[in-house]
Formats: structure tokens, sequence, C-alpha cells
């Protein structure tokens, strides 16, 4: 095995191209660490995006070798096929500068998908007790670990095809809201997902199931929306 | 709007199961007893329930397949709003007028 790694980095905004450098080959090495090492000992002008580097903030989300993946729980050696390692941005997203993305409209579509907890009580109430094994709680445990680090955003056929589409993330979070019993804003939410660009956008290619680092299933979410709002439907509340 | 097409795509769906199901017994039927062209039009020739099942069929499969080709306009090209629905409505008479013509070759004339 050679002691380097043979690293290609997407470099420029729309216009650019990758840059080929070499890495010194460590153990336990992730792909956010050659990033850095790039940045820190071969070109100080190398634009990317992390923070807690232990797979909780969800900033460092790039594509390795034509994969969505979070780079700072992603081992260089899983990943390097015949001693090369591409690094770019976020496919789906426009890039700001070589790796980093510009994640506005990633986070506008979670507004847009009323992805913020509506309350339905005031602190003066007595907490809700919700029940760990109800299933409502069940089916928001199965997705609420999303850390919003985009990957299933950028492995998604329907957002990249469709830019209105909501995208897998958004609708998980939305999806996570419609099951908990405190929230008070499903009629909204449920109009806001049913609507053009909404849940019935997913063609259940599973891509983004496919590649959550959480290993969530945002398919199996939207597919919770999709029935829940054709119960609306049927029952008047959507029209 | 697009709740109620994907509701309707997959009502479509769902009814013409039993027709799909009908329509494939009735051609390993013909071919394997070896009815002939004149037999088959010997039987369908004024019939009115074949007349009834295929025009369902043609109906259903003509809404079901126009929404759909709405929603790969809408995934593949820029089309969007007034646009949209004109493909899918023209689409959908398209293949309702096809389907009418063959059942009225099998069926009327």
């Amino acid at each position: 095995m050679s002691d380097v790694i043979a690293v290609s980095i997407w470099r420029g905004r729309g216009e650019g191209r990758y840059v080929d450098y070499e890495v010194p080959r460590l153990d336990s090495q992730t792909v956010l660490d050659v990033v850095t090492y790039v940045q820190r000992h071969l070109d100080p002008t190398l634009s990317y995006r992390f923070a807690c580097r232990v797979g909780v903030c969800g900033s460092c989300a790039m594509t390795v070798n034509g994969r969505p993946r979070w780079t700072c729980r992603t081992h260089v050696e899983k990943v390097v096929a015949d001693g090369r390692v591409e690094i770019g941005p976020l496919a789906n997203l426009p890039v700001v500068k070589d790796l980093a993305t510009d994640m506005t409209r990633f986070f506008e579509k979670w507004q847009q998908a009323k992805g913020a907890f509506t309350p339905s009580k005031t602190r003066h109430d007595k907490v809700a007790h919700i029940m760990p094994a109800s299933p409502a709680r069940v089916e928001v445990d199965k997705a609420i670990e999303c850390i919003n680090c985009g990957v299933c955003y950028a492995a998604c056929d329907s957002v990249r095809w469709n830019p209105d589409y909501l995208g897998p993330a958004a609708l998980n979070r939305a999806w996570t809201l419609v099951n908990d019993e405190r929230d008070a804003g499903n009629k909204a939410r449920l109009a806001a997902v049913a609507a053009a660009g909404g849940c019935h956008s997913c063609h259940t290619h599973q891509s983004c199931a496919q590649h959550c680092p959480q290993a969530i299933n945002p398919t199996a979410s939207i597919a919770g929306l999709k029935q829940r709002t054709l119960g609306a439907y049927w029952s008047g509340a959507l029209t | 709007m697009t709740l109620r097409l994907y509701l309707l795509q997959r009502l479509t769906a769902a009814l013409m199961v039993p027709l799909i199901v009908g329509h494939l017994a009735t051609i390993i039927y013909a071919t394997h007893h070896g009815v002939s062209a004149a037999e088959i039009l010997g039987r369908t020739r004024g019939s009115l329930g074949w007349a009834l099942f295929y025009g369902l069929f043609v109906l259903l499969a003509a809404m079901h397949a126009s929404i759909g080709v709405r929603s790969v306009a809408a995934d593949w090209t820029s089309l969007r709003g007034r646009p949209l629905t004109i493909l899918m409505w023209g689409f959908g008479v398209l293949l309702l007028l096809l389907g009418a013509r063959a059942i009225y070759a099998v069926v009327a004339s």
C-alpha cells in the first residue's frame, strides 16, 4: 500500500476544476482529515466547512468519489479507489467556493415544509406526557436524529430534476412534527407538504435512505406524509 | 391540485388491476385455443359487455398515463403550470381517441 493518497479536490465556484494533491496516508484517517491537511499544508486558500468533527453538527458533508458523505465520519481507507479519492462539493446546491455550498434554499425548504414546532400550550400548562412506546412517538424516534447535513438532498434525483421539490430532509422533519402530539400546526403543515413540490413529488428512489449517515429512512417518512395528506383530503381537512 | 392528481392516478391504477387481469386472461385464452381474428371479431361485434370493458379500460388508462406524463414532464423539462396542464389533457385526449378508435373497430364496425 502506498504511503500517500492521490487526492483530487474541486476548486472554484460554478466554473472550476479538480486539482490534484498528494496527502500522507495515516491510520484511521478521515476524509475531513485529508481536506484539512490540504488546507493547512498544501493550499491555505481551500474553502470547506466543518465544526464538530464527530458527526453531530452536519456541516462537513461533501461528495466523495461520486457519493455524498459526512466526511468527518468517513474513513479514507473505506472509500479510496485505486489509491485515489475525489472530493467535491455536495450536489444539488450552489457552490459558494471549493467545497462550501450555499445551503440557503435547503433550509428555506425546511421553513416552507413548516418544519418549525408550533406550540399548542404555554409554559403555564402542564408538561405533556408522551409515552415512548406510543405509535406516534415511535414514528418520531425513527426520523428525529437528522443532523441537517444535506446528504439526502444531494443524493435525491427528484431534487435534481425539480428545483421546487422540498426534498427528503425537510419532509422528514415535517413528518416528525406531524407525529408530535404537542404540535398545533399540522393543518398548515399538511397543506404545505401536499402542495406542488411537496411529498407527492417523491418517486421512492430511496437514495436518501441509502446515503443517510444517520441511517434514517426519509422515504418512509415521506410515504407517511403521503398517507396522512390523503387521509386529510378524504376527511375534508385538505382541499 | 397535485394531491388530487396523485390520488386519481392511484385510484385509476387500482381500478385497472382487474381489467388488466381480464385482458391478459383473454389474450392467453385466445392464443391457447387458437381463436382466429375472425372468430374474435364475431364475439366482440355488437357486444355491449366488451365495449364497456374496454371502454372503461381505455378511459382509466388515458387518465392514469396522462397524469404520469405530466409528472415526467414536470421532472425532466422546465414546463410548469398551464403548459403542463395542456400537455396532460392533450396526451389524455389523444390516448382516449386512439383507444376509442380501437374499440369502435372491434365492437361496432
